[in-house]
């Protein structure tokens, strides 16, 4: 999902001062959530570029929504991240009037409403997860354009394109904890390996009723694959 | 959510009240064979580090209009708050009118809630102030300082994006000074180390990137302390050794010498008012 903004540079070209800052900070990404009995795993990498420029190279794309909400962020770093504290206020503030933990689906159908309502400014490529009470672990994807919907295993950002094979001949439904985290880890590796755009290290969290634990795996200690 | 605060923002983002006036504006000068006058905008390294006992904020001087240099000497540092500085990139009038804006909001803050401004206030704002002007703010800052939880540091984007970390670099030079701290960072390091890591990284700009030059400005941030460094270093060795050549380096091929005998015509005196 690179998408050029060359329109924009035109002006600028000449001018060696804006080469790096005249482009967006992109999150083009590789990002996957995954549920399971008892909760969900998410997954990200941890690159933001400004144009062919590494602008972060430990970026935290799994942003906390609530407490056991997360959400997963691709496109443009500005969009999603100040979509995601608007929603985070929003679904602070109805959790309270509720007095009760919020919904997964809530908390989709907040980042759904935003991106299409804005669908022409902006460009944010969300992956919504977490766990609620009532229907345990969910996945929601919310692409560009603002569809929502629910999915048990959902991918975005640029470096998906390279992983929806191995998503689908390698998901099994009914796998435990343990064996999403090493299918999110490899899945997220080879994205890595092949897409430009995502890089550094992976960064997992699970979760689950017990609230959420994260993990780092760095470069040395991703899987490794052939070596062709 | 009554706050106070200096500008009154507009329920609805950017306004373009003056866009059309400032195209027909454009056209008519154009017509007329000017063009309109150059953004004056600060080609740059700024960068800042966190170190054990706070963070160290660095940028360079020069800002350029067009290929010329406008300032020699000017302040890229900012004031936020006794405990909160920014160093600015990009478009000079946004950088100075950002901060300052940002500055007077947080200080009416801090007047309410009775309590030293936290870092991850001033980016919040900053943040909000530029995403709601999609990028047309040309602003890229260095946001650093320390507060009741410790020495923050943030990169924040024209777009509205930012980033926390323990090192960071914006502007044109930004590579280069990159360059040094991936090289050479530490977690936790002295304070001498640390105003070294960052004179070094803005060297690294101002010899390496064009848009970047004249003197070193440092600014040191601790609980309680600012040391505002100005200028911390100047960078002038390289320019001096080059301007003076001895007779001969260039071997002359012919001398044509033309004496010009002017006569004085008139001689008149002006004091000058120095009171």
């Amino acid at each position: 999902m690179f998408i050029s903004h060359n329109f924009e540079m035109d002006s600028f070209s000449q001018n060696p001062e804006f080469t790096i800052h005249s482009f967006f900070t992109f999150l083009d990404t590789s990002i996957m959530a995954v549920e399971f009995e008892g909760g969900v795993v998410i997954g990200a990498d941890s690159r933001t570029t400004t144009g062919a420029y590494i602008a972060n190279r430990v970026t935290d794309k799994l942003t906390p929504i609530h407490e056991r909400i997360f959400c997963c962020r691709s496109g443009s770093a500005a969009d999603t991240q100040a979509i995601a504290d608007a929603v985070t206020y929003q679904l602070g503030f109805h959790s309270i009037e509720l007095d009760e933990a919020p919904l997964v689906q809530t908390a989709a159908s907040l980042f759904r409403d935003m991106c299409y309502r804005y669908r022409e400014e902006l460009m944010a490529g969300i992956i919504v997860a977490g766990w609620d009470p009532r229907r345990g672990g969910q996945v929601y994807t919310v692409p560009v354009g603002g569809m929502m919907t629910r999915q048990p295993v959902s991918v975005g950002g640029s470096g998906s394109s390279y992983i929806y094979g191995y998503v689908d001949s390698n998901y099994r439904a009914g796998m435990s904890k343990e064996e999403c985290l090493k299918f999110t880890a490899e899945a997220l590796t080879l994205a890595m390996e092949r897409d430009g755009s995502s890089g550094g290290v992976v960064r997992l969290a699970v979760i689950s009723e017990q609230g959420v634990e994260r993990q780092v795996i760095l470069g040395n200690q991703l899987p490794k694959f052939s070596t062709v | 959510m009554a706050s106070v605060s200096v500008c009154q923002y507009h329920s609805g983002g950017f306004s373009f009240e003056n866009c059309k006036r400032n195209a027909l504006l454009e056209a008519d000068i154009n017509k007329l064979g000017f063009s309109s006058p150059a953004a004056r905008k600060t080609g740059t390294t700024i960068c800042g580090v966190v170190y054990k006992d706070g963070v160290v904020l660095g940028a360079d001087t020069r800002a350029t209009e067009g290929m010329v240099v406008a300032d020699k000497n000017c302040s890229k540092i900012h004031y936020i708050s006794p405990n909160i500085y920014c160093c600015g990139a990009g478009t000079a009038a946004d950088t100075e009118m950002t901060t300052q804006i940002i500055s007077s909001n947080l200080e009416l803050h801090s007047l309410s809630t009775g309590r030293l401004p936290r870092v991850t206030t001033a980016n919040r704002m900053l943040k909000q102030m530029l995403f709601r002007y999609q990028g047309y703010i040309g602003a890229a800052l260095v946001l650093g300082g320390v507060d009741c939880n410790g020495p923050h540091l943030y990169s924040i984007y024209p777009h509205g994006s930012t980033d926390k970390l323990p090192y960071v670099t914006m502007g044109s030079g930004s590579l280069a000074a990159m360059a040094v701290f991936e090289d050479r960072y530490r977690p936790n390091m002295e304070e001498e180390e640390a105003k070294r890591l960052v004179r070094d990284a803005i060297a690294a700009g101002i010899f390496n990137d064009l848009g970047s030059g004249s003197n070193i400005d440092l600014c040191v941030i601790t609980k309680g302390n600012v040391d505002y460094l100005r200028p911390h270093d100047m960078e002038h060795h390289l320019i001096h050794t080059c301007l003076n050549f001895a007779h001969g380096t260039t071997g002359v091929l012919t001398k044509a010498v033309t004496p010009l005998n002017l006569e004085v015509v008139e001689e008149s005196v002006q004091t000058m008012d120095t009171s």
